[in-house]
């Protein structure tokens, strides 16, 4: 699949900011006055300007306001309700600890879980397509809500959570790699099945010498032969190098910060993969994946 | 409502043979000039005299095969000509994905269709999707997909003959067939239960509505089994006389002893 920058931008940074809206929530740490101010105005960054990001990349930005109508079996309708509730949830929430120093727990609680079912819906945009098997697998939530979670203690100072959670991310990431490169033969589509042909097929000639929409979009295959070296940059920038950062820096302001730097980046190679290595079944009927198909 | 109807009483589609497709990619040709002069976004072309790219709800796939049986000549590779568009499928997974309800599929004939006036173009139903069957106009930023010609086949202006979709009046060797595949007596119906028509990836789920026939087996030749290395045509080149007689017969002999 074609990784697009606005949705690889809006999955990582929407993600740990929703993460940091969860933690702070539930009140890890509950905070007031500028300090409250500061934590507040990070998280709204990152979860606004993800969605943001994710607007850009409407072909047809005049009807974006019609997401709102299909929650009944739209996993990005109900993306295009959870977002907003959660963000206005937690603006209430946010002006009772900035500006009254009250911490009004029910509605915290409510802001977090919405917070978090905003990332587990947008997990589920990706999950719910049968047609890219690597998606469509309960790990890919897993990571997903891990990696909010994780993003979020960083950013909200719960450093020894932080180190747990990164290690967690490491293992839920790695299986998911791990399964993802089985799921498309488990899936059983093969270009026999797309076909229906009987006997062994291969492609003869692509309907047109030009490429188009779906061959951009479903039939990219750069990443593929440097997908070994990007995980492990992936996986030592999300995991790794934090870790060892937090475990020699201490829970200090410019260790966690490059901390975060480094596993936001991290994140970003893992999701930029998560695109680059999913392969669509369409590209069956143009000769691709053909290697991979049992 | 993107939620998928109720199983419709009529499910109109088409029935593609690929024994007699030829490939020549007349209704790939048909489609795209009805449909881009119709009432939605026409199908636009980028870069047309330059690196083309373009926008097609229907596309000839080609495909070399070389059929699983043992011995006999129809083991030989053939080329198979697949044209493919949209299937109408019974759970259309493009249609759920859907968030602002600008897919939809109609339950009074199981069409599925875009409302281009509340399509935002965000490229979900295209992913979600396994056949390839919709394309986001690159001009004007909307979600293109066959619709049937439901312009056509209800169009009471049109003379009776023509109420069809585009490709299938189009098609010279009438490989593509129109009719409703949940009347079981209907002639597309009676064509798929004849020739074993297929569904494309069944293992997805989607329950396409479009069948396909698959390739007979090839005609053995007349001849006895071929040695190789001889023209497989050289029973048909053999003489079918050995003596002349009659007028020729003289011409010749008298020719010989010149």
């Amino acid at each position: 699949m074609h990784p697009a920058p606005s949705v690889i931008l809006f999955s990582t940074l929407s993600g740990a900011g929703f993460g940091l809206l969860a933690f702070l929530g539930l009140g890890l740490p509950s905070t007031n006055g500028w300090i409250a101010f500061v934590f507040y105005l990070i998280a709204y960054a990152l979860a606004v300007g993800g969605l943001f990001a994710a607007f850009f990349h409407l072909a047809n930005k005049k009807n974006a306001w019609r997401s709102y109508s299909q929650w009944r079996s739209s996993w990005l309708s109900r993306e295009a309700i959870a977002a907003p509730a959660a963000l206005l949830t937690m603006g209430v929430y946010a002006i009772g600890e900035i500006f009254f120093e009250i911490r009004l727990v029910p509605l915290g609680i409510l802001g977090a879980t919405l917070s978090l079912f905003t990332v587990f819906t947008t997990a589920m945009i990706y999950t719910q397509i049968r047609a890219v098997p690597r998606w469509n697998q309960p790990a890919t939530p897993a990571f997903f809500l891990t990696a909010a979670i994780t993003g979020g203690a960083l950013l909200s100072g719960n450093v020894t959570a932080a180190m747990v959670l990164m290690v967690l991310l490491g293992a839920v990431v790695g299986f998911h790699w791990w399964k993802g490169d089985r799921r498309f033969a488990e899936a059983g589509s093969t270009l026999r099945t797309a076909t229906q042909l009987d006997g062994e097929v291969s492609l003869w000639e692509r309907p047109h010498t030009g490429d188009n929409y779906l061959t951009r979009e479903m039939v990219f295959q750069i990443a593929r032969k440097h997908s070994i070296k990007l995980r492990v940059i992936a996986m030592a920038l999300m995991v790794v190098l934090p870790v060892l950062l937090l475990l020699i820096g201490g829970p200090h302001h410019l260790p966690a910060a490059l901390a975060v730097l480094l596993h936001l980046s991290g994140v970003f190679v893992q999701r930029w993969l998560f695109f680059a290595e999913a392969e669509h079944v369409v590209g069956l009927y143009y000769g691709a994946n053909t290697k991979i198909a049992a | 409502m993107t939620s998928l109807p109720s199983e419709p009483d009529v499910k109109l589609g088409l029935v593609i043979d690929l024994d007699t497709c030829v490939g020549c990619h007349a209704c790939v040709t048909a489609c795209k000039a009805w449909n881009t002069q119709g009432e939605g976004a026409p199908l636009s072309d980028q870069d047309p005299y330059g690196t083309p790219s373009g926008t097609f709800l229907n596309r000839v796939h080609s495909f070399q095969v070389t059929p699983d049986r043992e011995t006999g000549p129809e083991k030989s590779p053939q080329t198979v000509h697949f044209p493919k568009s949209c299937l109408h499928c019974d759970d259309a997974p493009c249609v759920t994905v859907c968030p602002t309800g600008a897919s939809y599929k109609r339950i009074e004939d199981g069409i599925v269709l875009v409302n281009e006036d509340a399509c935002m173009g965000c490229g979900l139903c295209a992913w979600a999707c396994p056949y390839g069957a919709r394309e986001l106009d690159q001009a004007a930023g909307i979600m293109k997909k066959c619709t049937l010609c439901v312009d056509r086949i209800y169009n009471e202006e049109l003379p009776e003959e023509d109420r069809e979709p585009a490709c299938v009046r189009t098609c010279p060797a009438g490989a593509r067939h129109f009719g409703d595949l949940a009347d079981p007596n209907s002639d597309v119906s009676r064509l798929v239960t004849e020739r074993g028509g297929v569904d494309l990836l069944p293992e997805k789920g989607t329950r396409p509505v479009n069948q396909y026939l698959p390739p007979r087996v090839k005609d053995a030749l007349q001849a006895p089994e071929s040695k190789g290395g001889e023209d497989i045509l050289a029973p048909f080149l053999a003489p079918v006389a050995d003596t002349p007689s009659g007028f020729l017969g003289w011409l010749d002999r008298t020719l010989e002893k010149l």
